[in-house]
């Protein structure tokens, strides 16, 4: 039944790993685990937390416990307050947003694909850079009130100059010896931005995106900051009159769970744009 | 495609009905300087169709400058440059737009009815199909320039320009790639321009190998032999050794 070969005893040793040797098979070390791991500090700052309010350490008034605010979250999300709130948040970054990503972009192919746009559109667009944008609140309520329109502008500007910028690199940056092969195959202008200009530009413009979008929440906090009447920041400021830090806490912690998911998006996004950089991993 | 002429020409009058297929290029009188440095001075080159024509010179004499000139890519010169097919470019590096397939590369700006298609048969003629949907980080050297080839073939150029397209490839794929290009243009015929500095890949592969030299034609040499030419051939090496010789490679201690 047994061969001589299968039974020779030298051949389990040689298949088997040297004892002391590292595990196998590195690739299959699982990125799930890891992943995990990143969760348990922030956990067990959590539970810190908790443990602090409930002795007593933590003052409720100044740093209400997690549990309060999740009991918060709960009344302000079934009175509707909460939903509101994120809805006209929403909507004003989503405005500005949209402007300021067309006028930043816009602006950049015009400055990246002809030398008269660059001399036009650039200089203006670098002065406006070195502006602290922040700056511009009070000059934006003598010109726009204290309405919808200087905050929207303001996003939209915090979202424009990221995105000029990096879009503009990311077109300046395109190998020029596409621009000679496009000329070979007799490309058409619409078809050199369309297929080598604009994906050329991508990831520059990708970078520009998250940066942009960063910036827009940030600017919305600061112009919730002046005279809102509704949305996040008018929750918060409303709160702190009547001594809420529950709602004021809930409202940072909402603010950054929609930057967090704003900017997974966009990695998303890119992941899906730029997976011609992947190609050398299979996926 | 209209002809491209230089300042001051006329365009050639047009053939009379049942006249021989024109020459792939004519070149008259060609010159282009560089900051007051002529890189080439009154070329004369007249490339028949389906003709195979390598060229030859050392580095710096002005061999990329014409391939560009015929290219279309330079048109600062003087002189007269009649291309009447589309010319294509294999470029020294494969120049793939990494952002786009294999297949959208090789189809990119193509105005056929069906790109996809027209794009996979020439893949095939390249032996790559199988690769139509990879990405372009993901070939190697020598993948990538086959595309490239196909890329230029798949629009039936009337004039393929070579410029040093295996340079970059090891001995190995170098030779298929010799093989490769020779049944490419046995089946398609353009009339080839390879730029290249190998004496032994000129004498392999063309017809005609010219040796560029103080911006000038200084040698046109006909190769007629039959192929695939064996390295070992005696005429090969005796026309090898003259070429170097003008080339200016002569061996140390000889005048």
């Amino acid at each position: 039944m047994s061969t001589p070969d299968t039974d020779a005893p030298p051949r389990t040793p040689i298949a088997a790993p040297p004892a002391g040797s590292p595990a196998p098979a590195p690739s299959r070390r699982p990125r799930r685990s890891r992943s995990w791991h990143r969760w348990v500090s922030p956990l067990a700052l959590l539970a810190l937390w908790q443990t602090g309010a409930m002795l007593g350490v933590i003052p409720e008034r100044l740093l209400p416990s997690p549990t309060t605010i999740a009991a918060t979250a709960t009344d302000l999300l079934g009175d509707g307050t909460l939903g509101a709130a994120i809805g006209v948040s929403l909507r004003r970054v989503v405005a500005g947003f949209a402007i300021g990503a067309g006028a930043g972009v816009g602006l950049a192919l015009l400055a990246g694909l002809s030398r008269w746009g660059e001399n036009l559109v650039d200089p203006p667009l670098q002065m406006l850079r070195t502006l602290p944008i922040f700056g511009l609140i009070p000059l934006f309520i003598l010109w726009f009130g204290i309405g919808e329109t200087p905050k929207v502008t303001l996003i939209a500007l915090a979202v424009a100059i990221p995105l000029y910028v990096n879009t503009l690199a990311g077109v300046q940056g395109v190998d020029a010896r596409f621009g000679e092969l496009a000329a070979v195959l007799r490309l058409p202008r619409a078809g050199v931005i369309g297929h080598v200009v604009v994906p050329g530009a991508l990831p520059g413009l990708l970078v520009g995106l998250r940066l942009g979008l960063g910036s827009a929440w940030l600017a919305l906090i600061v112009a919730e900051q002046i005279n809102a009447d509704a949305g996040l920041g008018f929750m918060i400021n409303s709160a702190r009159e009547f001594l809420r830090t529950d709602i004021v806490v809930l409202g940072l912690l909402v603010y950054s769970l929609l930057g967090l998911l704003t900017d997974a998006f966009v990695r998303l996004l890119e992941r899906r744009a730029l997976a011609w950089r992947h190609g050398l991993a299979p996926a | 495609m209209a002809p491209r002429t230089g300042p001051g020409l006329t365009r050639p009058p047009v053939p009379p009905v049942g006249t021989p297929p024109p020459d792939a290029a004519r070149l008259r009188a060609v010159g282009r300087s560089f900051a007051g440095r002529a890189v080439l001075d009154a070329v004369d080159l007249d490339i028949g169709a389906g003709e195979f024509v390598a060229l030859l010179g050392r580095s710096g004499s002005g061999k990329s400058t014409l391939l560009r000139v015929l290219a279309g890519l330079d048109q600062d010169f003087d002189g007269e440059v009649t291309v009447p097919g589309p010319t294509m470019v294999a470029f020294q590096d494969p120049r793939l737009l990494p952002w786009k397939r294999v297949w959208a590369n090789v189809a990119l700006g193509l105005g056929s009815a069906r790109p996809r298609e027209d794009a996979l048969a020439a893949l095939a003629e390249v032996r790559l199909a199988e690769r139509a949907d990879a990405w372009p980080l993901t070939l190697s050297g020598g993948e990538a320039q086959r595309v490239s080839l196909a890329r230029a073939l798949v629009r039936e150029p009337g004039l393929l320009l070579l410029d040093e397209p295996f340079g970059a490839l090891d001995a190995l794929t170098r030779i298929t790639m010799h093989d490769l290009v020779l049944r490419l243009w046995r089946r398609h015929r353009p009339g080839v321009l390879l730029v290249t500095h190998d004496v032994d890949e000129a004498l392999l592969l063309a017809d005609r190998v010219l040796v560029l030299a103080d911006g000038r034609i200084a040698h046109d040499v006909a190769v007629d032999l039959d192929r695939p030419r064996p390295r070992e051939d005696g005429r090969l090496a005796a026309l090898r050794s003259r070429l170097l010789t003008e080339l200016g490679a002569t061996r140390t201690g000889q005048p």
